[in-house]
């Protein structure tokens, strides 16, 4: 099918991108890899009348490390993400998970800001996100803040971003150390999500002394699974993973689609954290 | 109208576009390059793979202005003086296609494994295709066909004599 | 005769010659065709199952630039009849109009409603928009059943029922007597879940018009060139011999292509009116709702036997979902597969009705198998439950029933007479191939251990009547065209070989095959023969491709004019060598006198003698041109046996196969290379349909997976290595003796996969999962067991296809839909 017609800017900065989202009002969509919203523009399921594409700005790419920090431009690449040193060494489950996003072609344009931004709860790197406690900068007209993850994903399909707002970078706390696995269920290989299970656990001894654990697809938005989480502290084995991965699904409101009924998709909340946590910590 | 300059295999167009037009049909219907089909609207099905700066991209999914100063290789650029690349030889040889509408994209995609991964095994190849979609040949002659291009293996040559 | 056949050719691994132009983007798509003056068209479609349109107003549309012209239904009525359906069934049938553009009711979403042309395609694209369409909504009809009781509302109100016809059969003893004396029935009913075909290349059509002398040209990526140029002479009034029709280079049709499609009568009605060449290509997700659907029945299914497992009876209530109109062979599909419910089973009683149903869906239509599918998974699925009733091994009780080898030619209950086969042989090679043995052992120890992951054995065996057809047998079946198929050889001066054929391919690799069998009679190189097809201007004569139809009718045709040049070139050598015809003998590619090899004549030296016509033989025409017209005298009847492990992870419901063995017997093989290929896409497909694919539709009627992101087509990464072998037993119907292998591998498939997975399970108490097999169906099938609901008779998934029960309540429009405020209840 046929995107219906927008008009087109590209612009060098930052500044400018801001500039030209701030003077469009409501009117604009940021393309950014366009993975995503190519296909809503050709289904016309999107009608912007003007596309700010910041695929051309430089400062939106890269990874470099601040203190602590991991910090990852909105524009890097999914297939930059996944072969990045930093990020294999520094944020190893967002490697991990990137790499099942969608197929090859995708993730050579598609991107970290733009999967986040698109705040899809069936996509796999906003529970990735929020199970590392990232948090997100963002420039607009008055200038720059940072949101956290928690507080990012707002709705089904919708951020805290304003309309006026670009997405700049990605700041992911290092995790070196934690044990890490993103256990995807999806039905081929290249959809979406019916689940999946963003396990990041920290070990003390043979004991597990944190564990945070981030939903896809679970509700409008991704999700924490908090009770779980809480649970899963003290754990020394697999009985007692698999007794805390029983609250996964707790406080979720699951859809129902094509794929899989609320009931389903809360059982399998609850196998696959089991699984992404005995998968990481080797305790299976 | 947005001004782009493309270089399609070697060749340097310049052309005043929608920003609207899909990259795809850029090629196709502009540039005459009906090599590149297009079988989806949802970027499930890949066969309108070509590379873009040396990476594949799915051509239906990537605005012609964002490929301005762009070099994009498509699978009509790839024989050189009429000379077959390993790939092409490969799916003929392993008879890697049938009604052929996915094989430009098929190659594509797996020329850009190839170049990260030269030795791919059977199910990196299956992983590597996952986005592109065949109807008719159950892709098993498609892993064989890129394996071959990769060298087969010694067993894997004596097993198509008796096919 | 002492001549000597000489094969080089058939049954050797040729390299395709279709490769070339495929690989390298040199390929001529239907919709890379580009001519001066293209106009591009556009369809608006009906956003609703079920309405009355009270309004069409296309003239905002006319305001838009570039745009040429715009068309509602009523404007396009005049000079465009009703799409036909070539197969009504029975005398009885409701056979209702079917006008490309719907004027005053629109019954299936996607139905069109009105037509834009425009400068290209992205300009219609926008103009459509504007086009303002009132709908006085009606109530669809989604449930087969309910669409049967009184009070339904009606998908055609003046028909006064959705009742289509009704098809009964009955042979041998009376199913009733038989199960009174019988040890064990079984009832069983099976859902053939609607099916997308997806080709992939979606369909085009272009029409290049001469207006002056009223002559068309029709490009269109079809099956049919032939039917379709006939069809669309009588749709549009324009006379057959002003006709010409083209299928180019064509991406794949799996029946879809089987079709006269509105698109087409359109795009040629509207190039007749403008006077310009117009071009219509369908997206993807366009192509789901008015692309033909597949499948879609609902089986009703009785076996008679007795306690040692010998089959007594079987009786088979079909209710088939028409979708909202009758296409070309809508009604006759599940006729198709009348025949072969009993499959390669002796029995003594048979009873078969079909229903026929309307329903506010897109209409079905031929798919990969096309009938026989359906009725081989309903026997073989019932086969693997008896065997389970009888305590059996489902291999064992197969072979207690099937027709032993000596015993071909073998009439069968439903009256057809297999020529050739030997059940015994495949099936033993291919549990040899399969470890069979060893496999049932590692599912006991599994079983013992409660294994969370399963193991699943799945056997099917099948038949099925493929080269269609004896034109007589289409005539009993009220089929509105023969079933012949011709041929024709034309011996350039040079030498080299032109093959006509009536077949018309789209990935079967019939250059290579019909060259292959020319080059083997005629005696000269493959790569002189060059095979022409898919134009009704270069190939006047044909029936075209479907139903593994041409290898056994066309390539049998090429085989037959291929002999004549030959005897005709005879005559001429005869001459030449100053020898009788009885005296030479061909070999190699030309003629000698027995005893004095060193005088002879090439065919290719005497194809330029006809040419210069300076010293043939009094009264001989100056050429060795031949034509053929075969009419098959029976179907072929290939047949194999299939076998699957799966692995099923009864906490997921993830079903994952872990090999996949099968031993097809297609009868002689021309190119082994093509039958494989044949044989692995055939599986994917109908491993596709077991694990992965639907047509889903919500109570309303909207399609909910309609794009390749909800439609899930497996991929590469989703599908094992098949182990594929064969047996050869020779069709003795034709003397090629060939089969067919188009549907081969759909046909068993789709049984042997879900046996495996209702095998996996059974220990767990599940009798039966709807298909697709999903994860989620799978552990809906296993709560269900373990709480003793339905008796563990099979999850229907969260989104049913609508075809019986509750359909989708889903608030979510697939992936790519809006999702409304219940979908996060």
């Amino acid at each position: 099918m046929i995107p219906p017609a927008f008009e087109y800017t590209r612009p060098d900065s930052v500044d400018e991108a801001v500039r030209a989202l701030a003077d469009a009002g409501d009117e604009a969509k940021v393309l950014a890899g366009g993975q995503s919203l190519v296909p809503l523009l050709r289904l016309r399921l999107a009608f912007p009348e003007l596309l700010v594409d910041v695929g051309r700005i430089p400062e939106l790419r890269g990874v470099r490390e601040d203190g602590d920090t991991l910090v990852i431009g909105a524009m890097t690449t999914h297939h930059q993400v996944v072969h990045d040193p930093l990020v294999r060494r520094h944020a190893g489950l967002l490697a991990e998970a990137t790499a099942t996003v969608a197929d090859p072609a995708v993730r050579h344009r598609g991107t970290l800001g733009g999967s986040l931004a698109h705040a899809d709860p069936a996509g796999d790197l906003p529970a990735v996100a929020l199970a590392l406690d990232a948090e997100l900068v963002v420039a607009g007209p008055a200038g720059r803040r940072a949101i956290a993850a928690r507080e990012f994903f707002v709705d089904y399909l919708q951020s805290a971003l304003a309309d006026d707002e670009l997405l700049l970078e990605v700041r992911v706390p290092r995790s070196d150390g934690w044990d890490f696995h993103y256990e995807k269920f999806h039905p081929v290989a290249q959809s979406w999500a019916i689940v999946g299970v963003a396990a990041l656990v920290r070990r003390d001894g043979g004991r597990i002394a944190e564990a945070r654990v981030g939903l896809t697809n679970m509700g409008a938005t991704p999700l924490r699974a908090t009770a779980a989480e809480e649970a899963l502290a003290g754990a020394d084995g697999p009985e007692a993973v698999a007794r805390a991965a029983e609250a996964a699904a707790e406080g979720t409101r699951p859809a129902q689609d094509l794929s899989a009924s609320p009931e389903y998709r809360q059982h399998l909340a609850r196998v696959l954290t089991r699984r992404a946590v005995l998968t990481a910590t080797g305790m299976g | 109208m947005t001004h782009i300059s493309v270089n399609v295999d070697g060749t340097t167009y310049e052309d005043e576009v929608e920003p609207r037009l899909l990259l795809a049909h850029y090629l196709r219907d502009r540039l005459g390059l009906t090599g590149t089909p297009i079988g989806c609207d949802t970027s499930n099905c890949g066969a309108c793979t070509v590379d873009l700066d040396g990476t594949s991209v799915k051509s239906c999914s990537v605005l012609a202005v964002q490929a301005d100063g762009c070099a994009v290789t498509t699978v009509q650029g790839l024989a050189k003086d009429g000379e077959w690349t390993a790939l092409q030889r490969a799916f003929h040889e392993q008879h890697g296609l049938q009604c052929g509408y996915c094989t430009p994209g098929m190659i594509m995609a797996a020329r850009d494994l190839l170049r990260e991964n030269p030795r791919p095994e059977a199910d990196e190849v299956r992983q590597a295709l996952e986005g592109n979609l065949c109807r008719c040949t159950g892709y098993q002659n498609i892993v064989r066909a890129v394996l071959a291009a990769s060298g087969p293996p010694a067993h894997q040559a004596a097993e198509e004599v008796t096919a | 005769m002492t001549d000597q056949a000489v094969e080089r050719e058939v049954g050797r691994r040729r390299l395709r010659k279709e490769d070339a132009r495929l690989i390298t983007g040199q390929t001529n798509w239907t919709d890379n065709i580009q001519v001066a003056g293209l106009l591009h068209m556009a369809i608006l479609r009906s956003p609703m199952a079920h309405a009355r349109v009270t309004r069409v107003d296309v003239s905002p549309a006319l305001d838009y630039p570039n745009v040429v012209a715009a068309f509602s239904g009523a404007d396009l009525a005049e000079g465009l009849g009703s799409l036909p359906c070539a197969w009504p069934v029975t005398e009885d049938i409701v056979l209702p109009g079917h006008p490309p553009v719907a004027v005053d009711e629109v019954r299936y979403a996607g139905d069109p409603v009105a037509v834009v042309v425009a400068r290209d395609r992205y300009a219609a694209a926008d103009a459509l928009e504007a086009i303002e369409v009132d709908y006085d909504p009606l109530p669809p009809v989604l449930d087969l059943e309910a669409a049967l009781a009184e009070g339904s509302p009606l998908v055609h109100t003046d028909k006064g029922t959705n009742r289509c016809y009704t098809w009964p059969l009955a042979t041998g003893d009376s199913f009733a007597a038989v199960r009174d004396r019988a040890e064990v029935t079984l009832k069983r009913r099976y859902h053939q879940q609607r099916l997308i075909p997806n080709a992939m290349e979606p369909r085009a059509v272009v029409v290049t018009p001469i207006a002056a002398s009223g002559e068309y040209t029709v490009y269109s990526a079809t099956q049919i060139p032939h039917i379709l140029r006939i069809m669309l002479s009588t749709v549009t009034g324009i006379p057959e011999h002003k006709l010409r029709v083209i299928a180019p280079d064509v991406g794949g049709g799996f029946g879809s292509k089987l079709q006269v499609y509105g698109e087409e009568a359109l795009a040629l009605a509207i190039a007749r009116r403008l006077g310009r060449p117009v071009k219509w290509t369908e997206s993807r997700s366009e192509g789901a709702l008015a692309t033909h659907h597949g499948r879609g029945m609902i089986q009703d299914v009785e076996i008679a036997a007795t306690r040692e497992g010998g089959l007594l009876g079987l009786k088979v209530d079909l209710l088939a979902d028409m979708g909202a109109y009758l296409m070309l062979v809508t009604p006759g599909i599940p006729i198709l597969g009348a025949f072969m419910y009993p499959g390669i089973y002796k029995m003594d009683a048979y009873e078969f009705t079909c229903t026929g149903v309307f329903t506010t869906r897109t209409p079905t239509d031929a798919y990969r198998g096309a009938g026989r599918p359906e009725a081989t998974f309903a026997i073989e699925r019932i086969m693997d439950e008896l065997a389970a009733e009888l305590g059996l091994d489902p291999v064992e009780l197969r072979r207690r029933n099937w027709i032993r080898h000596e015993e071909f030619p073998y009439t069968s209950i439903a009256g057809l007479t297999y020529d050739s086969g030997n059940y015994e042989a495949a099936t033993d090679k291919a549990l040899a191939l399969f470890g069979y043995d060893d496999l049932r052992a590692e599912q006991h120890r599994r079983n013992e251990r409660g294994d969370p992951v399963r193991l699943g054995i799945g056997v099917s065996t099948y038949t099925e009547m493929c080269g269609l057809a004896p034109s007589r047998v289409l005539r009993d079946l009220r089929y509105g065209a023969g079933g012949w198929e011709a041929a024709s050889i034309r011996m350039l001066p040079t030498g080299k070989v032109e093959v006509v054929t009536g077949t018309s391919p789209h990935g079967q690799g019939h250059e290579t095959c019909w060259s292959q069998i020319a080059a083997d009679v005629l005696g000269v190189p493959f790569e002189d023969v060059e095979v022409v097809h898919g134009d009704t201007r270069a190939a006047p004569q044909g029936m075209d491709t479907y139903g593994s139809r041409s290898l056994a009718v066309g390539g049998e045709a090429v085989h037959r004019a291929a002999k004549t040049v030959v005897e005709k070139a005879r005559k001429i050598a005869a001459h030449l060598l100053e020898a009788s015809e009885q005296d030479l003998e061909f070999s190699d590619g030309a003629f000698s006198v027995k005893g004095s090899p060193e005088a002879r004549r090439t065919i290719q030296e005497i194809a330029f003698e006809t040419f210069t016509n300076h010293d043939l033989p009094d009264g001989v025409e100056p050429t060795i041109n031949a034509e053929h017209v075969v009419d098959p005298e029976n179907f072929s009847y290939p047949h194999g046996t299939h076998l699957c492990s799966v692995e099923v992870d009864t906490e997921t419901g993830r079903t994952r196969i872990r090999s996949y063995v099968c031993v097809d017997d297609v009868g002689r093989v021309v190119n082994p290379m093509i039958v494989e290929g044949q044989v692995h896409g055939g599986l994917a497909q109908g491993i596709a349909q077991a694990l992965y694919e639907e047509a889903v539709y919500d109570d309303d009627g909207n399609l909910l997976s309609g794009t390749l992101a909800d439609y899930l087509v497996p991929s590469a990464a989703d599908l094992p290595d098949f182990v594929t072998d064969r047996t050869e037993t020779p069709a003795v119907s034709n003397a090629l003796g060939v089969k067919g292998v188009g549907e081969a591998g759909t046909i068993a498939s789709t049984p042997a996969v879900v046996n495996a997975v209702v095998d996996a399970l059974r220990p767990l108490g599940v009798r039966d999962v709807r298909m697709p097999c999903s994860p989620h169906r799978v552990w809906q099938a296993i709560q269900e067991a373990r709480s003793g609901t339905a008796g563990g008779t099979g999850g229907t998934g969260p989104a049913q296809s609508g075809q019986s029960g509750q359909a989708a309540r889903s608030g979510e429009l697939g992936q790519y839909g809006r999702p409304g405020e219940e979908g996060w209840a």
